[in-house]
């Protein structure tokens, strides 16, 4: 569902964020970034799935394949959706064992994103990737 | 700033932008532009150095020292509930400290609403209302059975004053409208709605949500001749942490108090406890003094401009603004009341509200994004949510113009 994602790493990522020298440049490639994304599967947009957020809403489905974790997710929010196949870079098909140690948060402060990982911005998506932290320590 | 403006302000009150230290500050390199004054405004000096100088030079608790310091904040504190009386037009004694507009409501359903609805009672709102407005009834509705009913609003976001009407009936007990929508900015006619209601039946009791109406008008309450008004403190360019509620004396006197605690007895004994008269038994505990005091500067100083002039400015502004966003391909504003305050609620095709509030917070622009905390007023729109830029007595035209250029931004960044 992801792939494409899984076979590129976080530290990869971070330094393609570092080649650019504005704003603009970064959020330009994050929008692609989320266009990236497949859409999810409109029965899967339901409100069991739905991540509380207040600005633009996130749906998510995760699960355990084999030790690997694998989810699904998808925003109304086009940077939002960037953000989620940021998301997929770190985790998607990861074996879950190695799940707490992936550096999210590291990682989006060096691309200058670290304030969505602040439960401040009520986009849904802090509460995602809580979430994600939150099935990698069970 | 002034000089690089073309737009003509009537009122010439662009000069007290410089009151505000912090819109001199940048945000993400950007010069700020703060158009989330709806949300809650900007500090003048004056009111940041009222606070300072209560913390500096003589605090004390209030209302039971015999030491100087503690009379004379005293004095001071209680000199604010006579500044906020005379600037709604109110007695001192129709006055109660809350922490906000939302206690307030809570303080009115919570207290007046126990004591007097029955179940089947009906209390109509809006809507329009805020979250605020809503929520407290639907929890009395929980607890005792009361109905609620709702009046319409059409597509430019009018209130259905012919519905409303109807809605009156028998078991009416409280009608609780928003002064202005924080979503859409209408500007209701709560004047000519009062007086409907009066002239329906007088022992109807109407609540009235000023938290808008206070920021953007003069309001005066012998006019209004509402029972009860809300407002908080913050969007009045004061503190956080006080808020108003301003109820007719008889109405309030009648009610029981709504949290006990020091300071609102008149006689505690293990058998049988007193209370004092409204408002203090209202204000259990102690108050949040600096915050009172800085509210006092703050009416002084939008006193000192004059509400009128502030919303002659904000008229011009909200005016030039919406020439500018209507300029804008595949931009949709809700809300076209004819009258209509400081606040542009507005929706792009093809880009989430939320895409947008980031988008310009990376060009300076302070905007808000989200359902407002109006959830049944999108739905009604049939929107999740919208970007809401509003305006405020520091606002000019070049925020306007950084606002209107980090929209064409997004739809570059979105084509």
């Amino acid at each position: 569902m992801m792939q494409g994602s899984s076979s590129r790493n976080l530290d990869e990522m971070v330094e393609n964020f570092s080649l650019f020298s504005d704003w603009e440049e970064r959020y330009r490639y994050l929008i692609d970034l989320g266009r990236t994304l497949p859409e999810m599967d409109n029965t899967l947009k339901t409100d069991e799935n739905l991540v509380q957020g207040c600005t633009s809403r996130v749906w998510m489905v995760a699960e355990t394949r084999d030790g690997k974790f694998h989810f699904t997710a998808d925003s109304d929010a086009h940077i939002v959706r960037g953000l989620i196949a940021l998301l997929a870079v770190a985790y998607q098909d990861k074996p879950v064992a190695e799940l707490t140690g992936i550096d999210v948060e590291g990682a989006f402060k060096k691309i200058g994103l670290d304030q969505n990982l602040s439960p401040n911005r009520r986009n849904g998506f802090f509460a995602m990737v809580e979430r994600i932290k939150a099935l990698a320590e069970n | 700033m002034a000089a690089q403006s073309p737009v003509k302000i009537k009122t010439g009150i662009e000069k007290f932008r410089a009151d505000f230290p912090v819109l001199k500050t940048r945000m993400n390199g950007q010069k700020l532009a703060y158009l989330d004054t709806a949300a809650s405004a900007q500090k003048p000096q004056a009111v940041i150095d009222a606070m300072n100088a209560v913390y500096e030079g003589g605090y004390a608790n209030i209302h039971r020292g015999l030491y100087r310091m503690s009379t004379d904040l005293t004095e001071k504190f209680e000199n604010v509930r006579a500044r906020v009386a005379k600037f709604i037009g109110a007695t001192e004694k129709e006055i109660v400290f809350t922490r906000n507009a939302t206690e307030g409501v809570n303080l009115v359903a919570m207290s007046w609403g126990h004591r007097n609805l029955r179940p089947g009672d009906e209390v109509i709102l809006t809507e329009m209302e805020h979250h605020a407005n809503i929520v407290p009834w639907q929890i009395l509705r929980d607890h005792i059975g009361i109905v609620i009913k709702t009046v319409p609003f059409d597509s430019n976001g009018v209130l259905d004053l012919e519905a409303f009407e109807k809605l009156l009936s028998t078991k009416t007990k409280l009608v609780g409208l928003v002064h202005i929508s924080n979503a859409l900015g209408t500007i209701n006619p709560v004047k000519q709605i009062i007086s409907m209601v009066r002239g329906y039946n007088k022992d109807i009791r109407i609540l009235v949500d000023g938290s808008q109406g206070i920021v953007h008008g003069v309001v005066n309450m012998r006019d209004l001749d509402a029972d009860f008004y809300v407002f908080t403190g913050h969007k009045l360019y004061g503190p956080t942490g006080i808020g108003i509620l301003y109820g007719k004396f008889d109405v309030l006197n009648a009610m029981p108090p709504y949290q006990g605690g020091g300071d609102m007895i008149a006689r505690v004994s293990f058998e049988k406890t007193t209370y004092k008269d409204a408002p203090y038994r209202f204000e259990a505990g102690t108050p949040a003094i600096a915050e009172v005091i800085g509210l006092g500067a703050a009416i002084d100083y939008v006193s000192a401009i004059g509400m009128d002039n502030i919303a002659t400015h904000e008229q011009d502004l909200l005016g030039h603004a919406t020439e500018q966003l209507k300029q804008i391909k595949d931009l949709t504003i809700h809300g076209t009341a004819p009258e209509k305050a400081g606040i542009l609620s507005f929706t792009m095709k093809g880009v989430h509200p939320s895409d947008i509030g980031m988008v310009l917070d990376q060009c300076g622009v302070a905007v808000r994004a989200g359902h407002h905390c109006c959830m049944p007023l999108m739905a009604k729109l049939g929107l999740d949510s919208t970007v809401r830029a509003s305006l405020g007595l520091y606002t000019n035209k070049d925020d306007i113009i950084q606002l209107v250029e980090g929209l064409h931004k997004v739809q570059k960044l979105f084509a």
